[in-house]
Protein backbone atom coordinates (compact mmCIF):
# COMPACT_ATOMS: atom_id res chain seq x y z
CA UNK A 1 0.00 0.00 0.00
CA UNK A 2 1.33 3.36 -0.83
CA UNK A 3 0.90 6.25 1.02
CA UNK A 4 1.90 9.04 -0.63
CA UNK A 5 -1.18 9.21 -3.26
CA UNK A 6 -3.67 9.37 0.03
CA UNK A 7 -1.20 12.95 1.20
CA UNK A 8 -1.21 14.44 -2.05
CA UNK A 9 -4.75 13.78 -2.53
CA UNK A 10 -6.33 14.99 0.86
CA UNK A 11 -4.19 18.00 1.18
CA UNK A 12 -5.59 18.98 -2.64
CA UNK A 13 -8.91 18.21 -1.93
CA UNK A 14 -8.84 20.58 1.49
CA UNK A 15 -7.50 23.49 -0.85
CA UNK A 16 -10.02 22.80 -3.33
CA UNK A 17 -12.68 22.98 -0.83
CA UNK A 18 -11.05 26.11 0.10
CA UNK A 19 -11.24 27.65 -3.02
CA UNK A 20 -14.79 26.97 -3.28
CA UNK A 21 -15.84 28.69 -0.72
CA UNK A 22 -14.86 31.79 -1.31
CA UNK A 23 -16.52 34.15 1.50
CA UNK A 24 -14.22 31.54 3.49
CA UNK A 25 -11.10 33.27 2.54
CA UNK A 26 -11.97 36.84 2.26
CA UNK A 27 -13.44 36.87 5.99
CA UNK A 28 -9.91 34.68 7.11
CA UNK A 29 -8.75 37.65 5.54
CA UNK A 30 -11.18 40.45 6.54
CA UNK A 31 -10.67 39.27 10.39
CA UNK A 32 -6.94 40.11 11.19
CA UNK A 33 -7.23 43.07 8.77
CA UNK A 34 -9.54 44.43 10.78
CA UNK A 35 -7.96 44.21 14.24
CA UNK A 36 -5.09 45.38 12.58
CA UNK A 37 -6.65 48.70 10.75
CA UNK A 38 -8.93 49.31 12.92
CA UNK A 39 -8.57 48.09 16.41
CA UNK A 40 -4.37 48.66 16.67
CA UNK A 41 -4.72 52.46 15.40
CA UNK A 42 -7.39 52.90 18.09
CA UNK A 43 -5.19 51.85 20.30
CA UNK A 44 -1.80 52.90 19.62
CA UNK A 45 -1.94 56.30 21.54
CA UNK A 46 -3.45 54.51 24.44
CA UNK A 47 -0.54 51.88 24.70
CA UNK A 48 2.90 52.58 25.45
CA UNK A 49 5.51 49.44 24.39
CA UNK A 50 9.08 49.16 25.81
CA UNK A 51 11.59 47.52 23.77
CA UNK A 52 11.54 43.51 24.69
CA UNK A 53 13.20 41.17 22.44
CA UNK A 54 13.04 40.48 20.01
CA UNK A 55 12.37 44.58 19.12
CA UNK A 56 15.33 46.21 19.53
CA UNK A 57 13.75 49.91 18.80
CA UNK A 58 10.42 51.62 19.83
CA UNK A 59 7.53 50.06 17.73
CA UNK A 60 4.36 50.84 16.59
CA UNK A 61 1.47 48.97 18.43
CA UNK A 62 1.03 47.90 15.01
CA UNK A 63 4.07 46.03 14.15
CA UNK A 64 3.82 44.42 17.51
CA UNK A 65 -0.02 42.91 17.01
CA UNK A 66 1.15 41.04 13.26
CA UNK A 67 2.57 38.00 15.00
CA UNK A 68 -0.19 38.13 17.33
CA UNK A 69 -3.18 38.50 14.04
CA UNK A 70 -0.77 35.72 12.21
CA UNK A 71 -1.73 33.33 15.19
CA UNK A 72 -5.17 34.42 14.99
CA UNK A 73 -5.21 33.53 11.22
CA UNK A 74 -3.82 29.64 12.33
CA UNK A 75 -6.32 29.45 15.28
CA UNK A 76 -9.32 30.40 13.45
CA UNK A 77 -8.26 27.96 10.42
CA UNK A 78 -7.47 25.33 12.64
CA UNK A 79 -11.05 25.58 14.20
CA UNK A 80 -12.22 26.06 10.68
CA UNK A 81 -11.31 22.94 10.01
CA UNK A 82 -12.04 21.08 13.21
CA UNK A 83 -15.73 22.39 12.08
CA UNK A 84 -15.74 21.08 8.80
CA UNK A 85 -14.43 17.58 9.94
CA UNK A 86 -17.68 17.69 12.46
CA UNK A 87 -19.46 18.72 9.24
CA UNK A 88 -17.94 15.77 7.14
CA UNK A 89 -18.73 13.27 9.53
CA UNK A 90 -22.62 14.39 10.01
CA UNK A 91 -22.06 14.28 6.07
CA UNK A 92 -21.03 10.99 5.79
CA UNK A 93 -17.76 11.94 3.67
CA UNK A 94 -15.71 11.24 7.15
CA UNK A 95 -16.49 7.67 6.82
CA UNK A 96 -15.18 7.41 3.30
CA UNK A 97 -12.03 8.42 5.04
CA UNK A 98 -11.90 6.39 7.71
CA UNK A 99 -12.51 3.04 5.96
CA UNK A 100 -9.39 3.41 3.94
CA UNK A 101 -7.04 0.77 4.60
CA UNK A 102 -4.09 3.05 5.43
CA UNK A 103 -3.85 3.47 9.21
CA UNK A 104 -5.72 5.90 10.70
CA UNK A 105 -2.90 7.81 12.24
CA UNK A 106 -1.80 8.65 8.84
CA UNK A 107 -5.03 9.59 7.62
CA UNK A 108 -5.59 11.94 10.34
CA UNK A 109 -1.88 13.69 9.60
CA UNK A 110 -2.53 13.94 5.87
CA UNK A 111 -5.57 16.02 7.03
CA UNK A 112 -3.61 17.98 9.42
CA UNK A 113 -1.29 18.75 7.22
CA UNK A 114 -3.80 19.82 4.68
CA UNK A 115 -5.48 22.23 6.66
CA UNK A 116 -1.88 24.02 7.83
CA UNK A 117 -1.16 24.08 4.72
CA UNK A 118 -4.21 26.27 3.91
CA UNK A 119 -3.80 28.13 7.20
CA UNK A 120 0.08 29.32 5.93
CA UNK A 121 -1.31 30.54 2.57
CA UNK A 122 -3.96 32.80 4.38
CA UNK A 123 -1.35 33.87 7.09
CA UNK A 124 1.29 35.07 3.47
CA UNK A 125 -1.90 36.94 2.01
CA UNK A 126 -2.52 38.52 5.66
CA UNK A 127 1.52 39.97 5.62
CA UNK A 128 1.18 40.80 2.19
CA UNK A 129 -1.76 43.23 2.36
CA UNK A 130 -0.11 44.55 5.62
CA UNK A 131 2.82 45.17 3.80
CA UNK A 132 0.73 46.85 1.26
CA UNK A 133 0.19 49.24 4.50
CA UNK A 134 2.99 49.75 4.88
CA UNK A 135 3.86 47.30 8.05
CA UNK A 136 6.38 45.13 7.41
CA UNK A 137 9.46 42.82 8.78
CA UNK A 138 12.68 42.28 7.32
CA UNK A 139 12.98 40.15 3.77
CA UNK A 140 14.28 37.26 5.61
CA UNK A 141 11.77 37.53 8.47
CA UNK A 142 9.03 36.47 5.44
CA UNK A 143 11.23 33.11 4.91
CA UNK A 144 12.30 32.37 8.81
CA UNK A 145 8.75 32.83 10.07
CA UNK A 146 7.73 29.36 7.85
CA UNK A 147 8.41 27.05 9.80
CA UNK A 148 6.92 28.90 12.89
CA UNK A 149 3.96 28.87 11.25
CA UNK A 150 3.98 25.39 10.17
CA UNK A 151 4.48 23.70 14.14
CA UNK A 152 1.89 26.45 15.21
CA UNK A 153 -0.66 25.80 12.33
CA UNK A 154 -0.04 21.99 13.05
CA UNK A 155 -0.50 22.50 16.96
CA UNK A 156 -3.61 24.48 16.17
CA UNK A 157 -4.74 22.18 13.76
CA UNK A 158 -4.49 19.34 16.00
CA UNK A 159 -6.21 20.90 18.62
CA UNK A 160 -8.99 21.40 16.02
CA UNK A 161 -9.08 18.18 14.92
CA UNK A 162 -9.04 16.84 19.12
CA UNK A 163 -11.70 18.98 19.61
CA UNK A 164 -13.40 17.90 16.40
CA UNK A 165 -13.89 14.03 17.78
CA UNK A 166 -15.23 15.48 21.22
CA UNK A 167 -18.16 17.42 19.60
CA UNK A 168 -21.09 15.37 19.19
CA UNK A 169 -22.60 17.69 16.66
CA UNK A 170 -22.04 20.39 14.85
CA UNK A 171 -24.96 22.94 16.98
CA UNK A 172 -22.39 22.54 19.41
CA UNK A 173 -19.37 24.11 17.69
CA UNK A 174 -20.73 28.08 18.72
CA UNK A 175 -19.83 26.41 23.01
CA UNK A 176 -15.93 25.97 20.60
CA UNK A 177 -16.03 29.64 20.03
CA UNK A 178 -16.82 30.83 23.42
CA UNK A 179 -14.76 28.25 25.28
CA UNK A 180 -12.04 27.40 23.01
CA UNK A 181 -11.16 30.37 20.63
CA UNK A 182 -12.29 33.48 22.46
CA UNK A 183 -10.07 33.09 26.02
CA UNK A 184 -7.20 31.17 23.87
CA UNK A 185 -6.52 34.66 21.84
CA UNK A 186 -7.11 37.20 24.19
CA UNK A 187 -5.53 35.79 26.99
CA UNK A 188 -2.10 35.38 25.39
CA UNK A 189 0.51 37.74 24.39
CA UNK A 190 -1.39 38.54 20.84
CA UNK A 191 -2.96 42.00 21.62
CA UNK A 192 -0.93 42.77 24.84
CA UNK A 193 2.69 42.11 26.14
CA UNK A 194 2.53 39.57 29.00
CA UNK A 195 4.42 42.51 31.25
CA UNK A 196 1.45 45.13 30.08
CA UNK A 197 -0.77 42.37 31.58
CA UNK A 198 0.82 41.53 34.78
CA UNK A 199 0.87 45.26 35.24
CA UNK A 200 -3.15 44.95 35.68
CA UNK A 201 -2.97 41.27 37.43
CA UNK A 202 -0.68 38.91 37.98
CA UNK A 203 -3.29 36.08 37.98
CA UNK A 204 -3.86 37.14 34.32
CA UNK A 205 -0.29 37.40 33.44
CA UNK A 206 0.00 33.37 34.88
CA UNK A 207 -2.88 32.56 32.85
CA UNK A 208 -1.25 34.03 29.56
CA UNK A 209 1.85 33.19 30.32
CA UNK A 210 0.48 29.39 30.62
CA UNK A 211 -1.46 29.62 27.67
CA UNK A 212 -0.31 27.48 24.18
CA UNK A 213 -1.59 29.86 22.32
CA UNK A 214 0.99 32.46 23.63
CA UNK A 215 3.57 30.32 22.99
CA UNK A 216 2.85 30.32 19.27
CA UNK A 217 2.59 33.89 18.80
CA UNK A 218 5.91 34.75 20.50
CA UNK A 219 7.41 31.77 18.13
CA UNK A 220 5.82 33.23 15.09
CA UNK A 221 6.93 37.05 16.85
CA UNK A 222 10.73 35.77 17.19
CA UNK A 223 10.71 33.91 13.68
CA UNK A 224 9.89 36.75 12.29
CA UNK A 225 12.83 38.92 13.23
CA UNK A 226 14.90 35.66 12.62
CA UNK A 227 15.12 34.88 15.98
CA UNK A 228 14.62 31.59 17.66
CA UNK A 229 12.58 31.30 21.04
CA UNK A 230 13.78 28.31 22.68
CA UNK A 231 11.16 27.78 25.30
CA UNK A 232 8.05 29.04 23.07
CA UNK A 233 9.50 26.01 20.48
CA UNK A 234 9.24 23.53 23.31
CA UNK A 235 6.19 24.49 24.61
CA UNK A 236 4.69 24.29 20.94
CA UNK A 237 6.54 20.79 19.85
CA UNK A 238 4.53 19.77 22.93
CA UNK A 239 1.47 20.83 23.02
CA UNK A 240 1.09 19.59 19.10
CA UNK A 241 2.47 16.25 20.21
CA UNK A 242 -0.40 16.12 23.55
CA UNK A 243 -3.47 17.30 20.84
CA UNK A 244 -2.09 14.85 18.54
CA UNK A 245 -2.65 12.37 21.27
CA UNK A 246 -5.98 13.68 22.43
CA UNK A 247 -6.98 13.12 18.20
CA UNK A 248 -5.86 9.93 17.75
CA UNK A 249 -7.42 8.83 21.40
CA UNK A 250 -10.78 10.85 19.91
CA UNK A 251 -10.51 8.59 16.84
CA UNK A 252 -9.61 5.36 17.27
CA UNK A 253 -12.08 2.94 16.58
CA UNK A 254 -12.78 1.26 20.11
CA UNK A 255 -14.10 3.96 22.14
CA UNK A 256 -14.22 7.23 19.81
CA UNK A 257 -16.98 9.63 18.90
CA UNK A 258 -18.45 7.67 15.66
CA UNK A 259 -19.96 5.38 17.26
CA UNK A 260 -22.22 7.50 18.91
CA UNK A 261 -24.64 8.47 16.26
CA UNK A 262 -23.29 7.18 12.62
CA UNK B 1 -16.13 -18.00 2.39
CA UNK B 2 -15.12 -14.50 2.19
CA UNK B 3 -17.24 -12.90 4.98
CA UNK B 4 -17.98 -14.68 8.11
CA UNK B 5 -18.67 -12.87 11.15
CA UNK B 6 -19.10 -14.95 14.33
CA UNK B 7 -21.39 -14.07 17.35
CA UNK B 8 -20.80 -10.65 16.98
CA UNK B 9 -22.83 -8.47 19.71
CA UNK B 10 -22.68 -4.42 20.26
CA UNK B 11 -24.55 -2.02 22.42
CA UNK B 12 -25.35 1.92 22.57
CA UNK B 13 -24.73 2.16 26.45
CA UNK B 14 -27.54 0.18 27.26
CA UNK B 15 -29.58 -0.34 24.63
CA UNK B 16 -28.40 -3.51 22.65
CA UNK B 17 -27.62 -3.09 18.33
CA UNK B 18 -26.59 -6.39 18.11
CA UNK B 19 -26.74 -9.72 19.88
CA UNK B 20 -24.53 -12.54 19.02
CA UNK B 21 -24.80 -12.44 15.29
CA UNK B 22 -22.92 -14.67 13.18
CA UNK B 23 -23.31 -15.88 9.23
CA UNK B 24 -21.01 -16.39 6.89
CA UNK B 25 -21.28 -15.51 3.09
CA UNK B 26 -19.21 -17.09 -0.10
CA UNK B 27 -19.27 -15.12 -3.02
CA UNK B 28 -22.72 -14.23 -4.67
CA UNK B 29 -25.71 -11.60 -3.60
CA UNK B 30 -26.93 -11.66 0.08
CA UNK B 31 -29.59 -9.00 1.16
CA UNK B 32 -29.80 -8.14 4.77
CA UNK B 33 -33.59 -7.50 5.59
CA UNK B 34 -34.77 -5.97 8.44
CA UNK B 35 -37.08 -3.24 9.22
CA UNK B 36 -36.01 0.09 10.67
CA UNK B 37 -33.61 0.23 13.67
CA UNK B 38 -33.11 -3.41 13.57
CA UNK B 39 -29.32 -2.95 13.58
CA UNK B 40 -28.28 -3.02 9.95
CA UNK B 41 -25.95 0.12 10.32
CA UNK B 42 -24.47 -0.75 13.50
CA UNK B 43 -23.67 -4.55 11.61
CA UNK B 44 -22.24 -2.27 8.51
CA UNK B 45 -20.48 0.09 10.83
CA UNK B 46 -18.70 -2.81 12.53
CA UNK B 47 -17.57 -4.68 9.32
CA UNK B 48 -16.23 -1.68 7.81
CA UNK B 49 -14.70 -0.22 11.15
CA UNK B 50 -15.97 2.98 11.82
CA UNK B 51 -15.94 1.56 15.49
CA UNK B 52 -14.73 -1.82 16.31
CA UNK B 53 -16.39 -4.26 19.25
CA UNK B 54 -14.60 -6.75 21.77
CA UNK B 55 -17.48 -9.21 21.36
CA UNK B 56 -17.33 -11.23 18.46
CA UNK B 57 -15.22 -11.66 15.34
CA UNK B 58 -15.09 -10.60 11.71
CA UNK B 59 -13.55 -12.13 9.06
CA UNK B 60 -13.53 -10.22 5.55
CA UNK B 61 -11.65 -12.27 2.20
CA UNK B 62 -9.89 -14.56 5.54
CA UNK B 63 -8.30 -11.22 7.03
CA UNK B 64 -9.48 -11.28 10.85
CA UNK B 65 -10.80 -7.30 10.68
CA UNK B 66 -9.59 -6.69 14.43
CA UNK B 67 -5.88 -8.20 13.91
CA UNK B 68 -5.35 -7.26 10.76
CA UNK B 69 -7.31 -4.01 9.89
CA UNK B 70 -5.68 -2.71 6.88
CA UNK B 71 -5.58 -6.00 5.06
CA UNK B 72 -9.46 -6.76 5.90
CA UNK B 73 -10.08 -3.33 4.95
CA UNK B 74 -8.14 -3.66 1.10
CA UNK B 75 -10.68 -6.22 0.59
CA UNK B 76 -13.58 -4.24 0.98
CA UNK B 77 -15.82 -1.69 -0.75
CA UNK B 78 -18.75 0.21 0.43
CA UNK B 79 -21.42 1.79 -0.21
CA UNK B 80 -22.76 4.02 2.41
CA UNK B 81 -26.67 4.81 3.30
CA UNK B 82 -25.90 8.77 3.32
CA UNK B 83 -24.53 10.28 0.35
CA UNK B 84 -20.65 10.56 0.69
CA UNK B 85 -19.20 12.59 -2.87
CA UNK B 86 -18.28 15.72 -2.91
CA UNK B 87 -20.74 18.23 -5.22
CA UNK B 88 -18.06 20.23 -5.90
CA UNK B 89 -16.24 17.65 -8.14
CA UNK B 90 -16.54 16.25 -10.70
CA UNK B 91 -17.55 12.22 -11.42
CA UNK B 92 -13.50 11.10 -12.08
CA UNK B 93 -11.90 13.67 -9.43
CA UNK B 94 -14.58 11.82 -6.58
CA UNK B 95 -13.07 8.74 -7.66
CA UNK B 96 -9.35 9.47 -8.00
CA UNK B 97 -9.83 10.88 -4.48
CA UNK B 98 -10.99 7.96 -3.17
CA UNK B 99 -8.62 5.72 -5.18
CA UNK B 100 -5.73 7.80 -3.80
CA UNK B 101 -6.59 6.72 -0.06
CA UNK B 102 -6.68 3.09 -1.29
CA UNK B 103 -2.72 4.11 -2.36
CA UNK B 104 -3.67 4.08 -6.09
CA UNK B 105 -2.49 6.80 -8.50
CA UNK B 106 -1.36 7.97 -12.07
CA UNK B 107 -2.39 5.54 -14.75
CA UNK B 108 -3.24 2.77 -13.03
CA UNK B 109 -5.88 4.91 -10.88
CA UNK B 110 -7.15 6.24 -14.76
CA UNK B 111 -7.76 2.68 -16.09
CA UNK B 112 -9.54 1.53 -12.98
CA UNK B 113 -11.31 4.85 -13.06
CA UNK B 114 -12.42 3.90 -16.61
CA UNK B 115 -13.02 0.22 -16.00
CA UNK B 116 -15.28 0.75 -12.95
CA UNK B 117 -17.35 4.05 -14.67
CA UNK B 118 -17.57 1.64 -17.82
CA UNK B 119 -19.22 -1.41 -15.73
CA UNK B 120 -22.06 0.80 -14.09
CA UNK B 121 -22.62 2.92 -17.51
CA UNK B 122 -21.17 5.49 -16.48
CA UNK B 123 -18.43 6.42 -18.38
CA UNK B 124 -19.81 9.48 -20.87
CA UNK B 125 -20.52 11.09 -17.49
CA UNK B 126 -16.92 10.96 -16.15
CA UNK B 127 -16.09 15.08 -16.32
CA UNK B 128 -19.95 16.15 -15.10
CA UNK B 129 -20.21 18.01 -11.77
CA UNK B 130 -21.36 15.26 -8.89
CA UNK B 131 -23.79 18.20 -8.57
CA UNK B 132 -25.08 17.67 -11.70
CA UNK B 133 -26.23 14.02 -11.24
CA UNK B 134 -29.61 12.67 -10.89
CA UNK B 135 -29.89 10.76 -7.20
CA UNK B 136 -29.44 6.91 -9.44
CA UNK B 137 -26.29 8.57 -11.39
CA UNK B 138 -24.81 9.47 -8.21
CA UNK B 139 -25.80 6.16 -6.23
CA UNK B 140 -23.85 4.18 -9.39
CA UNK B 141 -20.81 6.54 -8.84
CA UNK B 142 -20.59 5.44 -5.43
CA UNK B 143 -20.94 1.87 -6.77
CA UNK B 144 -18.53 2.48 -9.52
CA UNK B 145 -15.92 4.09 -6.67
CA UNK B 146 -16.51 1.29 -4.27
CA UNK B 147 -15.10 -1.03 -6.99
CA UNK B 148 -12.05 0.78 -7.60
CA UNK B 149 -9.50 -1.22 -5.48
CA UNK B 150 -11.16 -4.79 -6.58
CA UNK B 151 -12.94 -5.65 -3.34
CA UNK B 152 -13.66 -9.26 -2.83
CA UNK B 153 -16.68 -7.74 -0.50
CA UNK B 154 -18.70 -5.34 -1.12
CA UNK B 155 -21.01 -3.77 1.20
CA UNK B 156 -24.37 -1.57 0.08
CA UNK B 157 -26.35 0.06 3.18
CA UNK B 158 -29.66 1.00 2.26
CA UNK B 159 -28.77 1.83 -1.74
CA UNK B 160 -31.79 2.40 -3.19
CA UNK B 161 -33.51 4.83 -0.77
CA UNK B 162 -35.06 7.80 -2.02
CA UNK B 163 -34.61 6.37 -5.81
CA UNK B 164 -37.44 6.03 -7.94
CA UNK B 165 -38.68 2.31 -9.47
CA UNK B 166 -36.28 2.38 -12.53
CA UNK B 167 -33.54 3.60 -10.81
CA UNK B 168 -33.67 1.20 -7.71
CA UNK B 169 -34.29 -2.02 -10.14
CA UNK B 170 -31.43 -0.29 -12.31
CA UNK B 171 -28.81 -0.46 -9.89
CA UNK B 172 -30.63 -3.67 -7.99
CA UNK B 173 -30.16 -5.34 -10.88
CA UNK B 174 -26.08 -4.07 -11.83
CA UNK B 175 -25.01 -5.60 -8.37
CA UNK B 176 -26.83 -8.87 -8.96
CA UNK B 177 -24.50 -8.73 -11.67
CA UNK B 178 -21.94 -7.89 -9.97
CA UNK B 179 -22.45 -10.87 -7.70
CA UNK B 180 -22.52 -13.09 -10.66
CA UNK B 181 -19.44 -12.39 -11.35
CA UNK B 182 -17.61 -13.96 -8.52
CA UNK B 183 -18.06 -11.05 -5.73
CA UNK B 184 -19.63 -11.19 -2.65
CA UNK B 185 -22.65 -8.72 -2.09
CA UNK B 186 -24.22 -8.20 1.06
CA UNK B 187 -27.03 -5.55 0.54
CA UNK B 188 -28.79 -4.05 2.95
CA UNK B 189 -32.14 -2.79 2.98
CA UNK B 190 -35.94 -2.88 3.84
CA UNK B 191 -37.58 -3.00 0.35
CA UNK B 192 -38.55 -6.86 -0.49
CA UNK B 193 -38.90 -6.27 -3.91
CA UNK B 194 -35.25 -5.69 -4.00
CA UNK B 195 -34.44 -9.57 -3.02
CA UNK B 196 -34.94 -12.36 -5.71
CA UNK B 197 -35.72 -15.75 -4.72
CA UNK B 198 -32.50 -17.23 -5.32
CA UNK B 199 -30.37 -14.78 -3.49
CA UNK B 200 -29.39 -15.64 -0.02
CA UNK B 201 -31.17 -13.83 2.58
CA UNK B 202 -30.69 -13.00 6.17
CA UNK B 203 -33.72 -11.60 8.50
CA UNK B 204 -32.50 -9.02 11.17
CA UNK B 205 -35.11 -7.93 13.80
CA UNK B 206 -33.84 -6.27 17.03
CA UNK B 207 -30.61 -7.03 16.51
CA UNK B 208 -30.84 -10.95 16.36
CA UNK B 209 -31.18 -12.83 12.88
CA UNK B 210 -34.26 -14.10 12.48
CA UNK B 211 -33.87 -16.09 8.89
CA UNK B 212 -30.62 -17.63 7.01
CA UNK B 213 -31.10 -19.11 3.65
CA UNK B 214 -31.67 -19.09 0.08
CA UNK B 215 -34.81 -16.56 -0.41
CA UNK B 216 -37.48 -18.25 -1.93
CA UNK B 217 -37.10 -21.47 0.70
CA UNK B 218 -36.83 -19.43 3.40
CA UNK B 219 -40.12 -18.46 3.07
CA UNK B 220 -41.63 -21.39 2.05
CA UNK B 221 -43.26 -20.38 -1.03
CA UNK B 222 -44.74 -17.20 0.18
CA UNK B 223 -44.62 -13.70 -0.87
CA UNK B 224 -41.32 -12.57 1.02
CA UNK B 225 -43.38 -9.42 2.17
CA UNK B 226 -45.57 -11.46 4.02
CA UNK B 227 -43.03 -14.01 5.45
CA UNK B 228 -41.35 -10.95 6.50
CA UNK B 229 -43.84 -9.03 8.09
CA UNK B 230 -45.15 -12.62 9.93
CA UNK B 231 -41.54 -12.22 11.71
CA UNK B 232 -41.11 -8.72 12.08
CA UNK B 233 -44.24 -6.98 12.01
CA UNK B 234 -46.40 -5.62 15.00
CA UNK B 235 -48.15 -8.87 15.64
CA UNK B 236 -45.00 -10.84 15.20
CA UNK B 237 -44.59 -10.10 19.04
Amino acid sequence: MRWLPALRAIVAREGLRFIHQRERFISALVRPLVWLLVFAAGFRAALGLSITPPYQTYITYETYIVPGLCGMVLLFNGMQSSLSLVYDREMGSMRLLLTSPLPRWWLLTCKLLGSTVISICQVYAFLAIAALFGITVAPLGYLTVLPALLIAGLMLGALGLALSSFIKQLENFAGVMNFVIFPMFFLSSALYPLWKMAESSELLHDICAANRFTHAVELIRFALYSEINLPALGWTFLATAVFGAAALWGYDPARGLIRKRS
Amino acid sequence: MTLSVSNLSFSYGTKDALKGVSFALAPGFCALLGPNGAGKSTLFALLSRLFTTPDGRIEIAGHDLNAAPRDALAALGVVFQQPTLDLDLTVAQNLRYFAALHGLSGSDATQRIDRALTRLDMAERAGEKVRALNGGHRRRTEIARALLHDPKVLLLDEPTVGLDAASRSAITAHVHDLAGEGMTVLWATHLTDEIRDTDRLLILHQGTLLADGIAGEVTGGAPLQDHFLALTGPRAA
